[in-house]
């Protein structure tokens, strides 16, 4: 990993001041806006988990795969200026590049995963030191298909249409995930939810009843996703070398 | 043996593009935008790419930088393909179209790219070499056109390549920046790296080259010192209201190198303009509404690929993809 290189990308994107305060804010504000006025529910839905605690980590799901997937957004907005073509002729090697790439989203989507945590606390979440180590590495686990999906579209989309399509597909993944209510116990639904990945992500808060949050099926999931993404991440970068 | 010569190419090795052709898909059928290009350059050599828009330069350009794939024959650079030869750090270069990234300072923006090589200038030297330390602490999105083009520059140079590449660089600058720029490029040139650079400006290839490669309709039509790609393309046109002569004769005549005629009008290519208008004028008193221009670049290159149906078809082509991409 070329370390100044790095240094410089995730303090460039530190700087980037609106970008930063929105992807930060805006879980937060949901989180207080949906969670205040019910934060004394211990039991949410029959699920056992507390209101303040299921809507931690569904916002962190929210929270997060949105910072994973700006880096596609980054990679499009260095699309379009030429830049990559500028790095195409230097040593660094793609596999170095998204290294970083997805190392700077890590870093957003830790802040924004670490405000949560806070904001949650704040509320009268409460667990075990392990848990919360626990649930924190699932999620960044969970994050690692959203990472690919973050390359495979900055390398095929320009700036302008990947906003609507992170802004509709965050969206839509939440949704069928359980972010912003628990699916059904069964039906279409329940069972759609258990080949998505931000569902999986969402269930990371199942480590507060004890037991594996993930089933083998969660794992299969996500290393499936894992691999198909990061295939055809690969075919689109390979794709994208000319001049746009 | 071939094992060794594989590991450590001859000192001697350039820059080799052999048999170079690459076809882009296009709206009306495919566009042959480099069509056969042999050319070797010697290290140390500085050598201008010359020809109007849609020669093929840029295309070319990127094929030695291993941008591109060409589509049948080969480059070689410093005995290894462009891939080798990026990942060494051993080119440098700066590409027609570009803009910088933000939310960094010029200084931090070269340091950055300084520690991707694995010998690069130190990044102090790189900024005074391009003129850019004076603003080295503004920040990129805050520069204006001509600083942007030096850090662009600064950005080539730190790496310290062995060949130095630019794809028209000095569109955006003014006379002053122009100035500066090839003042920069030439002391860098002094440490005996090899440079190539794209232009359409015959001035500059003549200021700056060694030599000059002419390019036309994705073909090299000329190859040469920069002196004699100057006699070639440095002729004028005279052109004069003359019906009903013969333009066979008017080709004989001193001065004249060929003529050709377009309706009621002749236009005559000189080799001597003074020569060939008092020729015109003794045998062909009636010749009148005579102009005697200095051939345009892109006038210089039609004489020299002959303006052939095909190629003012593949020119409109040309500029057809230069439009989709602009």
């Amino acid at each position: 990993m070329p370390l100044l290189y790095t240094r410089y990308e995730l303090l460039r994107t530190l700087r980037n001041r609106r970008f930063f305060l929105l992807s930060l804010g805006f879980p937060l504000v949901l989180y207080f806006v949906i969670v205040s006025p019910n934060r004394h529910v211990r039991n949410f839905d029959g699920s056992g988990i507390s209101f303040a605690l299921y809507y931690m980590v569904g916002l962190a799901t929210f929270g997060t795969m949105s910072a994973m997937l700006s880096c596609g957004a980054r990679i499009a907005a260095e699309r379009a200026v030429g830049w990559n073509r500028q790095l195409r002729i230097t040593p660094l090697t793609p596999r170095a590049y998204f290294r970083v790439k997805v190392l700077t989203g890590y870093m957003i989507a830790l802040i924004s995963l670490l405000a949560l945590y806070a904001a949650g606390a704040s509320l009268g979440v409460r667990l075990p030191a392990a848990e919360w180590l626990k649930m924190t590495a699932l999620i960044l686990v969970g994050l690692i298909p959203f990472a690919a999906l973050g390359i495979m579209l900055g390398h095929m989309l320009t700036p302008d249409s990947i906003g609507p399509a992170m802004g509709g597909g965050i969206s839509l993944l939440a949704l069928l995930g359980g972010v912003w209510f628990p699916l059904p116990s069964h039906g279409f639904l329940h069972d759609l939810g258990q080949y998505i990945p931000s569902y999986w992500l969402a269930r990371a808060s199942h480590v507060a009843l004890g037991g594996a949050a993930w089933s083998t099926m969660g794992w299969v999931v996500m290393v499936a996703w894992t691999v198909v993404l990061g295939a055809l991440a690969a075919r689109a970068y390979r794709r994208d070398t000319g001049r746009i | 043996m071939s094992t060794i010569t594989a590991e450590s190419p001859p000192a001697t090795a350039g820059i080799r593009l052999s048999g170079l052709v690459k076809t882009f898909p296009g709206p009306d059928g495919p566009i042959r935008a480099v069509r056969g290009i042999d050319v070797e350059i010697a290290p140390g050599e500085t050598v201008a790419l010359l020809g109007p828009n849609g020669a093929g330069k840029s295309t070319t350009i990127d094929m030695l930088l291993g941008l591109l794939a060409p589509d049948e024959g080969s480059v070689s650079v410093f005995g290894r393909s462009p891939a080798e030869a990026v990942a060494r750090g051993s080119i440098g270069g700066m590409l027609q179209t570009g803009e910088l990234i933000r939310d960094l300072s010029v200084g931090e923006l070269v340091a950055m790219m300084a520690s991707l090589y694995p010998s690069p200038l130190r990044v102090e030297d790189a900024l005074e070499l391009s003129g850019v330390r004076e603003f080295a602490a503004q920040r990129t999105q805050k520069l204006s056109g001509g600083q942007t083009q030096r850090v662009r520059l600064a950005i080539a140079l730190v790496s310290d390549p062995q060949l130095l590449v630019l794809d028209e660089p000095t569109v955006a600058l003014d006379v002053e920046g122009r100035r500066a720029f090839w003042a920069t490029m030439r002391a860098f040139a002094a440490r005996g790296k090899t440079v190539v650079f794209a232009t359409h400006y015959l001035e500059e290839a003549d200021a700056y080259a060694d030599r000059a490669v002419l390019m036309a309709h994705g073909a090299v039509v000329a190859d040469g010192p920069t002196t004699e790609i100057r006699a070639r393309v440095g002729t004028r046109t005279l052109r004069a209201t003359l019906p009903g002569v013969e333009v066979g004769a008017l080709g004989g005549l001193p001065g004249v190198s060929s003529a050709e005629r377009r309706g009621e009008a002749v236009v005559l290519r000189c080799s001597d303009s003074d020569v060939a208008i008092r020729a015109l004028l003794s045998a062909y008193p009636g010749a009148r509404d005579i102009e005697i221009a200095a051939a345009g670049l892109e006038e210089a290159f039609l004489a020299l690929t002959g303006d052939d149906h095909e190629g003012a078809e593949s020119r409109a082509a040309d500029q057809t993809r230069r439009g989709g991409e602009a």
